[in-house]
């Protein structure tokens, strides 16, 4: 995107929240041990499309890509992922449960 | 660095929506801890070095550079081997140092997404990764700059550097004039995370 028009820069900062850094943790990880590497999960962002640039954030694209990638290499199946999807969220709804 | 900002406390964690994206993370970590492609202790000791990098690594390189010129020398050549000399990791990416001069000054973009010398100073701003910096800086680097409250005399040259995967950079910026009777400790304290990407200049306290 370098030398396309764009509007002034915004200075609003905001330190990363838990759940991003473990984002950057597992994408660390799997990089230093030749899972997949930073070409791979920038053209992971690349293939979400046009509209994920303004729909998603920075981390959410991320991980969105690293999703992807993994998927495609066959490291996760959609299956198994499905599952954890389904255990976290269950174990989340159990913590609120309790409070 | 920004002790005195007013911002609302980040809420507790509970407290925050549970996103479709943060159960992704979450389920995703699971599922490669239980493969075992990592363990819980090293996700752990992964965040841990993530909270620790902070711009006060590269602040002391400058620093150092600024009193020593045996180590500027040094760090202009391999920045990782100098940082390593001070005990610094800055990771396995080569870092290359783009020293500012009286007649250039270099400022550091990554056009293609968000390569930053993360090792030395920690996560990028919001502003580096966003599209307004990213599409503008290489184009109309004066004005962008002017954005930041830096205004450069048009005879100053500006040099984009555009960080890749496979190579960063960090700005080494002049020691400012009234600074010769400062330690380096000191010094270093004139140095901000800024600084380091090119969107600021080092300022001598002022006298009382």
């Amino acid at each position: 995107m370098g030398g396309l028009p764009a509007g002034p820069v915004e200075r609003h900062e905001h330190e990363p929240l838990p759940w991003e850094k473990k984002v950057d943790a597992i994408l660390r990880l799997l990089v230093g041990k030749g899972v997949m590497t930073l070409d791979e999960l920038r053209r992971g962002i690349e293939e979400l499309g046009p509209g994920a640039y303004d729909e998603l954030s920075y981390f959410e694209r991320w991980i969105s890509s690293i999703a992807n990638v993994l998927l495609e290499k066959g490291v996760v199946t959609p299956r198994e992922l499905g599952e954890a999807m389904e255990r976290v969220r269950a174990r989340r709804a159990a913590a609120e449960a309790l409070r | 660095m920004r002790g005195h900002d007013h911002r609302p406390k980040q809420p507790d964690l509970e407290d925050l929506p549970y996103t479709w994206h943060m159960a992704l993370t979450d389920a995703l970590a699971d599922l490669l801890m239980a493969k075992g492609i990592f363990g819980a202790d090293e996700l752990r000791a992964t965040l841990e070095t993530i909270d620790q990098a902070t711009p006060a690594q590269g602040t002391r390189l400058v620093a150092r550079a600024w009193v020593d010129p045996a180590f500027r020398a040094r760090l202009l050549e391999d920045v990782n081997a100098a940082a390593a000399e001070l005990g610094i990791d800055a990771g396995a990416i080569p870092i290359r140092a783009v020293a500012d001069t009286p007649e250039v000054h270099n400022v550091v973009v990554c056009t293609l997404c968000s390569c930053y010398p993360r090792f030395l100073l920690g996560p990028p701003p919001d502003w580096y990764k966003q599209r307004a910096y990213r599409s503008r800086v290489v184009r109309e680097p004066r004005a962008v700059l002017a954005e930041f409250g830096l205004v450069l005399p048009d005879e100053i040259r500006i040099e984009v550097h555009d960080s890749t995967a496979e190579l960063r950079y960090m700005v080494l910026p002049m020691r400012p004039e009234g600074t010769a009777h400062m330690d380096e400790e000191a010094l270093a304290a004139l140095v901000t995370r800024d600084c380091l990407i090119g969107t600021a200049l080092p300022r001598a306290p002022q006298r009382a």
